[in-house]
């Protein structure tokens, strides 16, 4: 017995539909839709970040402004001796990094401490120091509201594989990936919180946690630490390589810092 | 009219079953988290007291805002508004914000004047545990007014081991 | 050798008479509760801010005592009425010799 036509017009239109759902779950990761916990914050938590006058982290971006026009003595040379007016000229910086710079790849900590070593005589800050993450946040704000612009490149492409494999492979203790909890369960809760997709759009922040501001390589060895894992040490390779790849994975978001985290 | 009463058998029994939950859930609470349950709200009673120094407390007149649910008990924001004309003859002298289940019950007191406009105080408070605040604020009359609000403190899922 | 630190306030610079304006003061400070204890179990001592006044025109219009309950880079948002032109003068002073000031000015049509 012939079919009608209906029923080849009713399955074909069911197939197409089929095709466009198998085509929107293929979907390659990055392309689709990234969320921000910011999204995830009680509207008390976003007002303090939103707004400067309550932003805790301010009191950073103003000491950093400080440092910046600073001569640390006579003979010794500031940021602003190089680079003017921080306002202008590090427009659009803090979105580029982690960075290859001179065949090396340099997270922002990394390139202000090379600047600090390299040309101006001066020793290294210390990571989650006051100094360090005052400067890294006067850079940080810089770039505040446009999109993270770091790309694939020859130059670093063997680090993001890295950076890739560190963000896929299980560790610690409780043998969990990254990607187990932010990539596969982002959306779910743990232990009553939800579980964000983990993208590093917002550092430096004030994250109310640890009742004062700080960089994105120590919410890393928080995280590394929550899985029962030895953490990456702070400025280590690794460290760059995942970061590296974390503002890979958040590219086109809107850089928030500094930003306020529960 | 027609009135239906319960005859006293099952109007005692009712109030028994009252007493005896209330009892329960006051014993299941001193079980589980002994000091939680008397020491600190003790506590509380005791700052309430110092700062009353008995005065009968009214009910009212004073609203305090915590959120409901907060995500980190570090930094919660408090907003406390009381109900007064604060012209020079009849203002509030004075708002003082006690947590009951803080290691230490006052939070902080504000000193008001008939300067000030309104009796509207904003702060970022930190909350040790899921519990009561009150906020009691003291007229120039001497009189005292009291508000509260109830909040669940919940903690971050990864924990910091430096 | 008193500290101090970075504070910030936020309030209009111009007002109407007897409008009542909205001032935040917000200051740097761990408010290190007293409650914490180090890696090695020792407590961590306590040092906040204790007092907050705010005058107008050399006038107390309003203080605040802070217990270690507030949190840390302790915010107040207040308001008094805008009396006269003049300064308003804000001090904090706290713990370990602690002291900040700030001022603002405001001019009242």
């Amino acid at each position: 017995m012939k079919k009608p036509l209906s029923f080849h017009f009713f399955s074909f239109v069911c197939l197409l539909l089929i095709a466009y759902q198998a085509v929107e779950v293929c979907a390659a990761p990055g392309s689709s839709k990234k969320q921000s916990s910011y999204e995830l914050m009680t509207a008390e938590n976003k007002a303090m970040q939103d707004d400067s006058t309550l932003n805790p982290a301010m009191f950073w971006v103003g000491d950093g402004e400080t440092l910046w026009n600073a001569k640390p003595s006579s003979n010794k040379s500031s940021c602003a001796s190089c680079h003017q007016d921080g306002k202008k000229t590090m427009r659009g910086v803090a979105a580029q990094f982690p960075k290859v710079v001179n065949g090396k790849l340099q997270t922002l900590e990394g390139q202000i401490n090379q600047c600090r070593e390299g040309r101006q005589d001066l020793p290294k800050l210390a990571y989650e120091s006051k100094d360090l993450l005052a400067l890294t946040t006067y850079i940080a704000i810089q770039s505040k509201g446009m999109p993270i612009a770091v790309k694939e490149s020859p130059a670093n492409r063997e680090a993001l594989q890295t950076g890739k494999k560190w963000f896929y492979e299980r560790m610690g203790q409780l043998n969990l990936s990254c990607a187990q909890c932010h990539e596969e369960r982002a959306g779910l809760k743990l232990g009553g919180s939800l579980i964000p997709e983990g993208h590093p759009n917002a550092y430096p922040i004030y994250r109310l946690e640890w009742q004062t501001l700080g960089s994105v390589q120590r919410r890393l060895r928080n995280c590394m630490s929550g899985v029962r894992a030895q953490q990456f040490e702070y400025g280590s390779p690794e460290m760059a390589q995942l970061e590296l790849f974390l503002m890979w994975r958040a590219r086109g978001m809107p850089l928030e810092a500094p930003g306020v985290r529960p | 009219m027609k009135v239906i009463m319960h005859p006293p058998t099952i109007q005692s029994r009712r109030l028994w079953l009252t007493r005896f939950k209330n009892m329960s859930f006051l014993l299941a609470g001193a079980w589980f988290s002994p000091l939680t349950v008397f020491a600190k709200k003790e506590d509380a009673a005791i700052a309430i007291q110092a700062i009353t120094g008995g005065t009968k407390i009214n009910q009212g007149r004073v609203t305090l805002v915590i959120p409901p649910l907060v995500e980190n008990g570090n930094l919660v924001v408090l907003k406390v508004s009381v109900q007064s004309p604060m012209t020079a003859t009849d203002y509030v002298k004075a708002i003082h914000v006690i947590a009951e289940g803080n290691p230490l019950p006052n939070i902080f007191t504000a000193y008001l004047t008939p300067r000030s406009g309104s009796a509207n105080i904003t702060t970022r408070v930190r909350l040790a545990d899921s519990q009561t605040v009150w906020a009691i604020a003291q007229m120039s009359n001497g009189s005292f007014w009291q508000g509260s609000a109830e909040t669940l403190v919940t903690l971050s899922a990864c924990t910091e081991a430096i | 050798m008193s500290k101090t630190s970075r504070t910030a306030i936020t309030m209009p610079a111009q007002a109407k008479k007897g409008s009542i304006i909205e001032i935040r003061a917000i200051a740097q400070h761990d408010m290190e509760s007293g409650f914490r204890y180090t890696e090695g179990g020792k407590i961590i001592p306590r040092d906040i801010i204790r007092t907050f006044i705010c005058t107008y025109n050399q006038v107390e219009v309003f203080k605040a005592d802070f217990y270690p309950g507030i949190g840390a880079n302790p915010l107040i948002i207040f308001t008094t009425i805008a009396t006269e032109t003049g300064v308003l003068e804000f001090k904090w002073s706290g713990d370990d010799g602690y002291e900040a000031t700030n001022q603002a000015r405001i001019t009242v049509s």
